[in-house]
Order: C-alpha cells, then sequence, then structure tokens
C-alpha cells in the first residue's frame, strides 16, 4: 500500500532565463491521487514537464518505482508513465482512432503493425473513455470535451501506470469538468491507476485528490491531504486573496468560497 | 469520407499507368504510336521512358520532401522550393559544376548547399524559440531569391559549357542529359522515400506537437534532425537531375490530405503515386503546348501550385 511510484529528491529545474522549480521533494505512493495546485507561473507546468522528460532537471533526482529516470529510455518509460496536455491544438485533422492507436508507439518497433494485444488496448480505451462511438470521427468535428476524453483514451493505450495531467479540464464547463474527473477517479479506482495533475480550480482537487501539493514560487508551500493543505491560511498566503474555507456538507472536504473585496467590510 | 488505403493504390496507380502511356506516345515530335516501335525511333522511345521515369522520382522525392517539412514545422505550408531547400541545393550544385567535380558527385554538392540553406532559413525565421509560418516562409522565399541570384551570377560569369540554361536551374526541366546522375539520384530518392516511410508513426505524432511526441516516446529533436537530413538529400539530388521545381510538395501533399486524410501511413505511398501522376502530365504539357517549343516545367508548376498556395495562406490566417 505504501510503495511509491514517484519520489522526487531535492529536484530544480527550469530554462535559460531562470531557475522555476526550486528544490522540491515529495513521493507519490502507488495508487495516489494527486494534484499540484498553485498560483499562474508557480512552477506547476514545469514540474509535470520535469516528470514526464521533457525538460531535463538542473538538479535532483526523480526515481520511478526506484529507478532513476534519466536512465530509462524514453520508449520505456512512456510505457509506465503518460501524458494528458490541457489544449492539443490540432493542425492536421487526425481521425479519433489514428490518435489513439499513437498510444501504442512505446510498445511498437517503427514499421510494425499493430499486433492483437495493441488492437485490444486502443479499444479498451476507446470505451473506458466512451470514445467508441466516435473513433472514425476527425478531430475537428468533436467538442472540446470529447476531445479532451480522446486524449485520455491516449494515454490509456499506453497502458501506463501512472498518468500525468496538464490542466485537463481548464477548457471545459462544469458538466464536462466533473465527467473528466469523475472518469479519472473511475481509473484511479478500477485500474489501480497513479495520477498526478496540475490544477487551478481549488474546489476539483480538493473533492477528487487525497494528496495536494501547494506550490509557491517553483516551492512546496504544503503537501497533504486536502483538509490539511486547503486552509484559508495557506490560500490566503500563497494566492494573496482572502477566501473563506468550509466544509462540504455531503463528504465533509473542505470547500473553498471566494470573498470579492467588497464582501469584506 | 476518407477513402481506403487499396482502393485509393489502386485508384491512383491504374491512373498513373495511363499518364504513363499517354506521355510516351506524346511529345513534341508527333510519330505514331506503331512507328514508335521501330528502330529508328528506338531513340525517342527510350528518351520518352526515361523522361516519364524522372518525372516519377522528382515527383515522389518532392512530395514526400513537402509531407516531411509540413508536418515537422506543423505548417501546412511548408515547401522545399518555398523553404529555399531547393535553391540552396541549386547552388552548391552549379558551384560544383564549375570546379568540374565529376557529376556523380553533383548530389553531395547540393546536399551541402541544402543544408546550409535550411540552417539559415531556420535561424532567420526563429524568434524566442519559436517558429511562426509568416517569417519562415518570408525569411524561405527570401533566401531562395538570394540564392538563385547566386546561381545566375555564376551560370552568367561562368562561361561553362557543362553547366545548363539559367532557365533549366531556376524553372525545371524534366530532360534526361546524365544516365549515370539518374542513376544515381533514383538511388538516393528511393532509399529516402524508403526511409521517411518508416518514420510515418513518428511524423504522426511529431505533427501533433514536438512535446506530445516526447510524451509518446518519440525522441523529438533527434528524429527532426535525421528526418531534414534525409530531406535534403533527396531534394538536392533531384535538383541535381531536373533543376529546381516549385510546388509539388506544397500541393500534392494538401490535396492528398484532404483525399486519404493526414495520417502518414497512408499519405506517403498515394502522395508518392499522386506526385508521380502530377509531374507526368505537367511534363506532357510542358512539352505539347507550344511545339517544338518546351516550357519549363516549373512555370506549369508555379501556375496551378501558387492558386493553392495563396488559398492555403488565407486559410492558416483566418485559424489565427
Amino acid at each position: 500500500m505504501n510503495k511509491e511510484s514517484f519520489l522526487i529528491k531535492n529536484l530544480s529545474g527550469g530554462y535559460q532565463s531562470g531557475l522555476i522549480i526550486k528544490d522540491i521533494s515529495f513521493a507519490v505512493r502507488e495508487g495516489g491521487f494527486t494534484s499540484v495546485i498553485g498560483p499562474n507561473g508557480s512552477g506547476k507546468t514545469t514540474l509535470l514537464r520535469i516528470l514526464s522528460k521533457v525538460l531535463q532537471p538542473r538538479d535532483g533526482t526523480i526515481l520511478l518505482e526506484s529507478e532513476d529516470i534519466s536512465k530509462i529510455c524514453l520508449k520505456d518509460f512512456c510505457k509506465k508513465v503518460a501524458f494528458v496536455s490541457s489544449d492539443i491544438a490540432v493542425n492536421f485533422p487526425f481521425s479519433v482512432w489514428e490518435i489513439v492507436s499513437m498510444g501504442r508507439i512505446p510498445h511498437l518497433k517503427r514499421m510494425q503493425q499493430e499486433k492483437k494485444e495493441d488492437l485490444a488496448a486502443i479499444n479498451a480505451a476507446l470505451v473506458m473513455t466512451d470514445t467508441a462511438h466516435l473513433k472514425d470521427k476527425s478531430l475537428d468535428e468533436i467538442s472540446a470535451g470529447e476531445k479532451q476524453r480522446v486524449f485520455i483514451a491516449r494515454a490509456l493505450a499506453q497502458e501506463p501506470q501512472i498518468v500525468l495531467l496538464d490542466e485537463p479540464t481548464s477548457h471545459l464547463d462544469i458538466g464536462h469538468q466533473i465527467h473528466i474527473l469523475d472518469l479519472l477517479t473511475k481509473l484511479n479506482r478500477e485500474k489501480k491507476l497513479t495520477i498526478i495533475m496540475a490544477l487551478h480550480d481549488l474546489n476539483l482537487a480538493s473533492q477528487y485528490c487525497d494528496q495536494i501539493i501547494l506550490l509557491d514560487n517553483g516551492k512546496i508551500f504544503k503537501s497533504g491531504p486536502p483538509e490539511e493543505v486547503l486552509t484559508y491560511q495557506n490560500i490566503e498566503n500563497v494566492y494573496r486573496t482572502t477566501v473563506v474555507v468550509k466544509e462540504n456538507p455531503l463528504n465533509s472536504k473542505p470547500y473553498v468560497v471566494l470573498v470579492p473585496s467588497d464582501c469584506k467590510k | 469520407m476518407k477513402l481506403h488505403l487499396k482502393t485509393s493504390l489502386t485508384i491512383l496507380f491504374s491512373v498513373l499507368i495511363l499518364s504513363f502511356i499517354i506521355a510516351i506516345l506524346k511529345g513534341s515530335v508527333d510519330i505514331l504510336a506503331k512507328d514508335l516501335l521501330l528502330k529508328e525511333s528506338r531513340t525517342i522511345l527510350v528518351l520518352r521512358i526515361l523522361r516519364v521515369f524522372t518525372a516519377i522520382v522528382v515527383g515522389s522525392g518532392l512530395s514526400v520532401s513537402g509531407i516531411v517539412l509540413q508536418s515537422i514545422m506543423k505548417n501546412p505550408l511548408a515547401d522545399p522550393y518555398l523553404l529555399g531547400t531547393s535553391s540552396g541545393a541549386g547552388v552548391g550544385a552549379v558551384i560544383a559544376t564549375v570546379l568540374c567535380i565529376s557529376s556523380i558527385y553533383l548530389p553531395f554538392a547540393a546536399f551541402i548547399g541544402a543544408i546550409i540553406s535550411v540552417i539559415i532559413v531556420y535561424s532567420l525565421a526563429k524568434q524566442n524559440n519559436k517558429i511562426n509560418t509568416q517569417s519562415l516562409i518570408l525569411s524561405g522565399v527570401i533566401v531562395s531569391i538570394a540564392l538563385s541570384a547566386i546561381t545566375v551570377f555564376i551560370i552568367s560569369t561562368s562561361g561553362s559549357e557543362t553547366l545548363h540554361s539559367v532557365s533549366w536551374w531556376l524553372w525545371g526541366s524534366l530532360q534526361v542529359y546524365d544516365f549515370g546522375l539518374l542513376a544515381v539520384v533514383t538511388a538516393i530518392v528511393l532509399t529516402g522515400v524508403i526511409s521517411v516511410y518508416i518514420f510515418s508513426q513518428d511524423l504522426n505524432a511529431l505533427s501533433l506537437g514536438d512535446e506530445d511526441a516526447v510524451h509518446l516516446g518519440v525522441d523529438a529533436d533527434k528524429v527532426k534532425r535525421i528526418l531534414i537530413i534525409i530531406v535534403s538529400l533527396i531534394v538536392s539530388s533531384i535538383v541535381c537531375v531536373s533543376g529546381t521545381i516549385g510546388f509539388v510538395g506544397l500541393i500534392i501533399p494538401h490535396l492528398m490530405r484532404f483525399i486519404v486524410g493526414p495520417n502518414h501511413r497512408i499519405l506517403i505511398p498515394t502522395s508518392c503515386i499522386a506526385a508521380s501522376i502530377f509531374m507526368v502530365i505537367c511534363d506532357l504539357l510542358s512539352r505539347i503546348i507550344m511545339p517544338p517549343l518546351e516550357i519549363p516545367i516549373g512555370v506549369i508548376t508555379a501556375v496551378l501550385g501558387a492558386p493553392v498556395f495563396i488559398i492555403l495562406l488565407r486559410k492558416s490566417q483566418t485559424v489565427r
């Protein structure tokens, strides 16, 4: 139960213009549902880019099931870790099936045709994300919510143990937001997928995740279960705005209420 | 509805054979079909067959190069001609010819020119590590004009007899001059096209974006570098046998994406055949419109291709 999927030790990283992530350490347990929150520019996306091997860390180590990820070759890494971005501008109108089948790239050699197990993985991913009926549609014919599910399906076709998501709900209305997060919860419970995602919405993070990492200016301000992280002191300190934290009457998780300046008097 | 790979290949292949036959029967000299098989007209027959063969090699190579550039630059307007790769190759080949280097090595001299022009265009277009459509096309066209000027300068001052005319280098022709060279070029283009096809799925991933490709286990930087080298090789060897011919790499992939979709596993083989047909027909037109004069083939591809380019540019601007 307490096995760690990701163990991050003293991680620093960023771009030529400067360090974004500064000396971060945390662990994500196997089967965990973690969200990374923090203000704009606090380093959420950069952290995910480092965790997904897109960006080389400047310093520190990332262990994936106690193996240093810098020593795992990219293809093998992508068999274990999949990534879903917030919005993919598609320049070329691929069909849904073509997109999802790209999830098999890490498992196949160049020019190797999809075998039975690959087709099975693709179909299972389509069914699980409720996108099977769209499989012949082109990406520019479907809605934003459907598109997000298709990219989650592609991640599932990789048959990973960990899925990283960068703001998977940022372009969606609340109905679709709940739909996507319910889907992730189902995958987390049924497929024992470890999920790490960057999220803007504090309440979604609170309702769905068992661990929240609150970033402030590239450092971890606080991490732990929602009730420990989402206190009004922490939020006011990091986001520099007044909030009231209540309890959701249905599941007693913290609920963040925004306070406009007018109401403060 | 997107056509299935086998159906589209069969249709395209039949059209190719048909255009092949017509192209062999028609030419600037009128000869009846049955006389073409006579001994006296043997040379004409051989020349015509070689011309069609060259059209196929040039067409396939240029369309595949266009596909690769479009996919790795995420830009449906990329084309080896518009990006200056062809002109760079032209300068390399012209310099090598002036220096009296054996024609077999021409493709390699052209390759050096092509790579240099790719590097120049890329660094000119790059702003804050990003390359946008307009600046890419603009720097491609500028570099292309500058390099063509160098070509014209060298040809007009050298007085070398082995050099073709200025119009041959700038507007292209499929007339076969050198069989040894054609054999070398065919081998390079064939190898190049097959190698690109092996990277089909990588190209699919890359056309979604470099970062997304990395998330799928494709080492984007490495694969892009390999593909740019392959494309430069293909384009530079083609320039050595046909001069610079524009727009083929632009219109054919675009047309085929519309018909068979963007999946490179299907797009590459169908575009090869479609571009072969297109080149065979353009070459036929170049010979029969004003006989016995031959219109440079680049003129015909430009007349057909420029409107397509404008439509594409308009479309890409409205999206943004």
